[in-house]
């Protein structure tokens, strides 16, 4: 009790001016000023778009979307399920499929138990079917808290599972795509994931069924080199990363200052690679009109 | 004079020991050649010893090797009349991927591969090997003929990665690859792939995948280059040697595995110590795998494929 008297309140430090965007125009950076607010941790956060200090059960509550300026923060595949999904209509697949470190690559063990700890699930991928107002679909997330979304053997392994269950089923798939990229611990096993999957997604095609990508933040690498941009449709999220090569490695290894906006959604878009970018809020309503045109024999009161 | 590597040296030293031997009894007309018989039983050994258990990152410097033979050295000893066809009718050509017909032992089929210059001129005209999305697309419309026309495909891989600027985001740098590995899973003709120099990441892996995967001994395929691994483990790229080592890259690695299906010889030293040679070994084996593989029906080659990268990747499932 006592201790509490002396307990140091622990206090974050923000920024007074909204955060700077990758450069400005003229290449210059810009250093943001920094003003200590005494703010205690863990009950806020600060809008790295508007600048914006938002409470956190209120940005829980509008699912991680900024109350003032829309901003997308990360969100867990499993938050975006209960987003989705209509209820109880979930079910699970293959959440038993175990990594293996079949390269002993140094560190990868306690890297798998980190991810695990902080995703709270045992891989980075998460699959199963469920209902979308009543339309029955294949979902599969990646999880960017297990190792960035990283794709290794267990992630490709899901994903073409799931995709072939959907060509047995004859279902629609959705997979929501946020990943660095391969995962180089697993290395050539990791790359040839992404030759599997786009695979899978061929056999799809092939049975003429309709797959739906969903873009968010970040889709980088490996990914999207694969399934993230193979699907009949394509949706990002606003302001979500999208890209092959990550705005540091281009820097480094090209010296190439990227301009402002470029990689986001809307420069994707812009540059003919989205369909449509569409608001969290709004994904779960857009997805089932999506998915209502695909729906194999249901008319839909037709009068011809 | 080839470029010499460091862990080549012993061996260079020796040898022209002997020249200066040999050298020496001719002028002074004194027989020297047991001394000489002995040195060379020496070399021979060193030889053996030194290139015979080349570290991962020796070879990726063999791989990378400013002289290791490129596709167009290979392509007049491995074809007939290679014809090379341009563009991706899109946007531009891209010379850092080359493709085109070739009759390869008789039989007509469609060539794709990754070039890299041989000098600085030429690697600015070929960006270094590194292909921009009009090359995989390019690819893709020749190999997509290639499936149209029945004629198998032959693929050879040598680049450090997809190029990674800009421009290469602007065109979709993500969605040309993709493509081509959706285009190729599905096709009904058969698809062999040689690794001969680099197999860099996502931007080799485009032309990787096929019913064959073969790889020259001293090449390699990474999912990451060795130098951008360390960087982001180990934040330091000195540590790339490490990094070569943990990823199992070589055409061992690959071939135990089980991704590569058959390491092809090279001659002592490294491709680019015998062309011929080395190009006499890869036309063997490729023509093995192309007999083996014409005798199977276009839906049996698609199958195999499927299942073959189906089958890649480790992992342990829960006992239910």
């Amino acid at each position: 009790m006592f201790k509490d008297i002396f307990r140091k309140t622990k206090y974050v430090t923000i920024q007074s001016t909204p955060a700077p965007k990758r450069t400005t125009p003229d290449g210059a950076r810009q250093e943001p000023k920094t003003v200590k607010k005494e703010l205690p941790d863990g009950l806020w956060v600060k809008c790295p778009k508007c600048g914006e200090v938002l409470f956190i059960k209120d940005l829980e509550e509008n699912a991680r979307v900024c109350t003032t300026c829309s901003y997308h923060f990360r969100i867990s595949g499993r938050a975006r399920l209960a987003l989705l999904a209509d209820e109880n209509s979930f079910e699970e697949w293959d959440s038993e499929i175990l990594t293996l470190d079949p390269l002993e690559f140094p560190g990868y063990d306690e890297k798998l138990l980190e991810a695990q700890e902080k995703a709270g699930m045992i891989e980075g991928a998460l699959t199963g079917r469920a209902m979308i107002e009543g339309i029955p679909v294949v979902l599969a997330f990646n999880e960017a808290n297990f190792m960035m979304g990283s794709m290794g053997s267990v992630v490709g392994e899901k994903i073409a599972r799931a995709v072939e269950r959907a060509i047995d089923l004859r279902l629609p798939v959705v997979i929501f795509s946020t990943s660095g990229g391969a995962r180089m611990q697993e290395g050539i096993l990791s790359l040839y994931q992404m030759a599997k999957t786009s695979a899978a997604l061929g056999r799809l095609a092939a049975n003429h069924l309709l797959y739906i990508s969903v873009l968010t933040d970040p889709t980088f690498g490996g990914v999207t080199a694969s399934y993230a941009s193979l699907g009949d449709i394509l949706i990002a999220e606003p302001n979500a990363l999208i890209g092959f090569t990550g705005p540091r490695v281009i820097k480094q290894t090209m010296r190439q200052e990227l301009p402002a906006g470029a990689q986001t959604a809307e420069f994707n878009q812009m540059h003919g690679l989205i369909d449509l970018i569409v608001e969290r809020a709004q994904m779960r309503s857009t997805l089932a009109r999506l998915l209502r045109y695909h729906q194999e024999g249901v008319q839909h009161g037709a009068t011809v | 004079m080839a470029q010499l590597f460091e862990f080549e040296k012993p061996i260079i030293e020796l040898e022209r020991k002997i020249a200066e031997l040999q050298k020496f009894s001719a002028e002074k007309d004194i027989d020297l050649s047991r001394e000489v018989e002995t040195l060379e039983k020496k070399v021979s050994l060193l030889k053996k010893e030194i290139y015979g258990n080349l570290e991962p990152w020796q070879k990726v410097q063999i791989a990378r090797h400013p002289e290791r033979p490129n596709f167009y050295d290979y392509a007049p000893l491995l074809f007939d009349d290679f014809i090379e066809l341009k563009g991706d009718r899109l946007y531009a050509d891209d010379q850092a991927i080359a493709g085109g017909m070739a009759f390869f032992r008789g039989v007509p089929v469609t060539v794709i591969a990754q070039v890299k210059g041989k000098d600085t001129k030429e690697n600015i005209k070929r960006n270094f090997g590194m292909p921009h999305p009009e090359g995989y697309r390019k690819a893709l419309r020749l190999m997509d003929q290639a499936e149209k026309f029945g004629r198998p495909i032959l693929t050879f891989i040598d680049t450090p990665g997809a190029a990674c600027d800009l421009a290469a985001e602007e065109r979709g740098q993500g969605e040309a690859i993709a493509r081509c590995l959706l285009a190729v899973s599905g096709y009904h003709v058969p698809v062999i792939c040689t690794v001969i120099g680099e197999g860099g990441s996502g931007g080799a892996l485009a032309l990787g995948v096929g019913n064959v995967i073969l790889m020259l001994e001293n090449s390699f395929y990474s999912v990451i280059a060795p130098e951008s691994c360390a960087s982001i483990l180990w934040k330091d790229t000195s540590k790339a040697k490490e990094a070569a080592g943990a990823m199992k890259i070589t055409a061992q690695d690959l071939f135990k595995l089980g991704v590569a299906d058959e390491v092809v010889r090279e001659p002592q030293g490294g491709a680019h110590y015998n062309l011929r040679q080395t190009a006499d070994e890869l036309s063997e084996v490729i023509a093995k795998y192309l007999v083996r593989l014409r005798t199977e029906s276009p839906e049996a080659l698609q199958e195999k494929r499927y299942q073959k990268l189906r089958a890649i990747g480790m992992f342990q499932e829960k006992s239910v």
